[in-house]
């Protein structure tokens, strides 16, 4: 297997209306790197995603996944290596219980029942929610639908695990476990977040998108230490790298 | 207007959660209590519109589930009640209408409309009663599982599910609306025709939205346009009894007067 496992380049692409959403984007992700994509609201960072995972197809430029460039012909064989993650889990919680939805991918590569099971409780017991197999996905707290979700892109064994916003609308004892659950993963992850801090702890690398376009690539730490690009990326510091505001000492590192 | 739809919702809820207890009848294959159900209905419906009496020996059925099944009566009679006044909408003009006195209950005379009146009532907590037991110790997802394996086109199945699925998310997007709209409406008005209009319109494009985002969701996950349901279901020489043996009680009830019957004997007696 290649170990340039995603790659983009010179990605172009524009919604129906015209406006342009990514204008010649260029990356290459390594096996195993944990990358964060960073950005202001419209950069670009969620339709990037949905490339990613063939749900648009750029314009012009090509996306590559694994041993295979993105195109509808090999979209099964992608699908399969690449777990997208979406930011609203009510939009990917579509089934009547945890257990359906956890097996729904599954059974749609036509795993026999007993292998769908079994993956149903890895999958469950790996994101600590044995215990919601039963229960109805849609009365689940903020915290357990997002364990839910990872469950449901884990259980079809993916190399890639890509998260839309992962920590949204959560409380910080549930956000605190996500973070530990994301750093115990050894797949290859792209977060994009507004949650700096949460890019800080997960990803060693960065990418900043602004306005369609990649702004900075490189060590999440240097790139936090930019405050120039920061600001031009309409982003600021993580809190963890900022100075304590009540007693003014340098911020920890 | 928003506290009522969550309330209402959240009644659905709990009926759901009922589902969960593990008693002999929630144990019936989901199957055998569905075709007992619609078994029911069609007695029900079989009868003649004066009938009220004779359809009462049918009630025995959902107040064996509800036993067995451990069911509360009081969410279910607060489902009945709320939809009660479709019913009384329904036949509330009978007595108005059909003024020929049919029977007399020793002084008082009882016209048609009356008994026709009667009748849809009885026929309509029978109904729903019954439905609303199906699914409180079944679940909808276990009725909806029986439909497809009982030959209901798939595709049918699946909008079913997503529909119950997605009612909560679409409500609690409605009841946002309509909380932000009250919140800057001047006295609490309600929305005016135009303002609901743009509202309902906010409403089908979000949904719009949003089974566009479900949609890639499910390609992501492998979907092919085939629903794959995994609820083995498995037809065991109980279930057949259950439905064989009620169904054979709706035909006895059809057939015979029962409640004449046990008039005539216990007046013998008497």
């Amino acid at each position: 297997m290649s170990h340039h496992l995603v790659s983009a380049e010179d990605l172009c692409f524009a919604y129906a209306d015209g406006t342009p959403a990514l204008q010649g984007v260029t990356f290459t992700i390594h096996h195993g790197e944990s990358v964060g994509l960073v950005g202001a609201n419209g950069a670009g960072k969620s339709t990037l995603l949905l490339h990613l995972a063939g749900v648009l197809f750029p314009v012009s430029g090509h996306v590559r996944v694994g041993d295979w460039p993105v195109t509808s012909a090999t979209l099964p064989r992608v699908r399969r290596s690449l777990g997208m993650i979406f930011q609203d889990p009510d939009d990917q919680l579509f089934m009547p219980t945890v257990g359906d939805d956890v097996a729904f991918g599954p059974l749609n590569l036509d795993l026999p029942p007993e292998e769908v099971e079994a993956r149903v409780g890895e999958a469950l017991e790996r994101v600590g929610a044995a215990h919601l197999r039963g229960r109805p996905s849609h009365r689940l707290s903020g915290g357990e639908k997002r364990s839910i979700t990872i469950a449901s892109v884990l259980s079809m064994s993916p190399d890639i695990l890509v998260l839309d916003e992962p920590s949204a609308s959560l409380d910080p004892a549930a956000r605190r476990r996500l973070i530990a659950l994301l750093r115990s993963f050894e797949h290859t992850k792209i977060v994009a977040s507004h949650d700096l801090d949460l890019v800080l702890e997960v990803c060693a690398r960065t990418i900043v998108l602004h306005e369609g376009r990649v702004a900075a690539d490189g060590p999440t730490a240097g790139i936090f230490a930019d405050d120039a690009l920061l600001a031009r990326a309409h982003l600021e510091r993580p809190l963890r790298l900022q100075g304590c505001p009540r007693c003014g000492s340098a911020a920890a590192r | 207007m928003t506290a009522r739809i969550e309330s209402a919702l959240a009644h659905i809820g709990s009926i759901e959660d009922l589902a969960a207890l593990d008693t002999p009848i929630h144990r019936l294959d989901p199957r055998a209590k569905l075709v007992t159900t619609l078994a029911l209905l069609v007695a029900v419906a079989s009868f003649g519109r004066y009938e009220v009496t004779r359809l009462l020996p049918l009630a025995l059925y959902p107040i064996v589930l509800a036993a067995l099944g451990d069911v509360p009566a009081g969410p279910i009679l607060a489902r009945l009640a709320l939809a009660s006044p479709f019913a009384i909408l329904v036949g509330i003009f009978n007595p108005l209408i059909d003024r020929a006195p049919l029977a007399a209950l020793g002084p008082v005379v009882v016209t048609g409309g009356w008994l026709s009146f009667a009748s849809i009532l009885v026929r309509f907590g029978l109904s729903l009663g019954t439905a609303l037991l199906l699914v409180a110790t079944t679940g909808f997802d276990a009725v909806c599982a029986a439909l497809a394996r009982l030959g209901l086109p798939r595709a049918l199945v699946i909008q079913l599910l997503f529909v119950y699925r997605y009612l909560f998310v679409l409500s609690d997007d409605a009841a946002r609306m309509i909380r932000a709209h009250g919140l800057r409406a001047p006295l609490g008005r309600r929305p005016g025709l135009r303002v609901a209009g743009s509202m309902l319109g906010q409403l089908l494009l979000r949904t719009l939205a949003r089974a566009q985002r479900i949609h890639a969701a499910m390609l992501c996950r492998g979907f092919d346009g085939v629903f794959r349901l995994r609820r083995p279901l498995r037809l065991g020489a109980r279930d057949v009894a259950f439905a064989v043996g009620w169904c054979g009680w709706f035909a006895l009830v059809r057939a015979v007067d029962l409640p004449q019957l046990l008039g005539a004997v216990l007046g013998r007696l008497g």
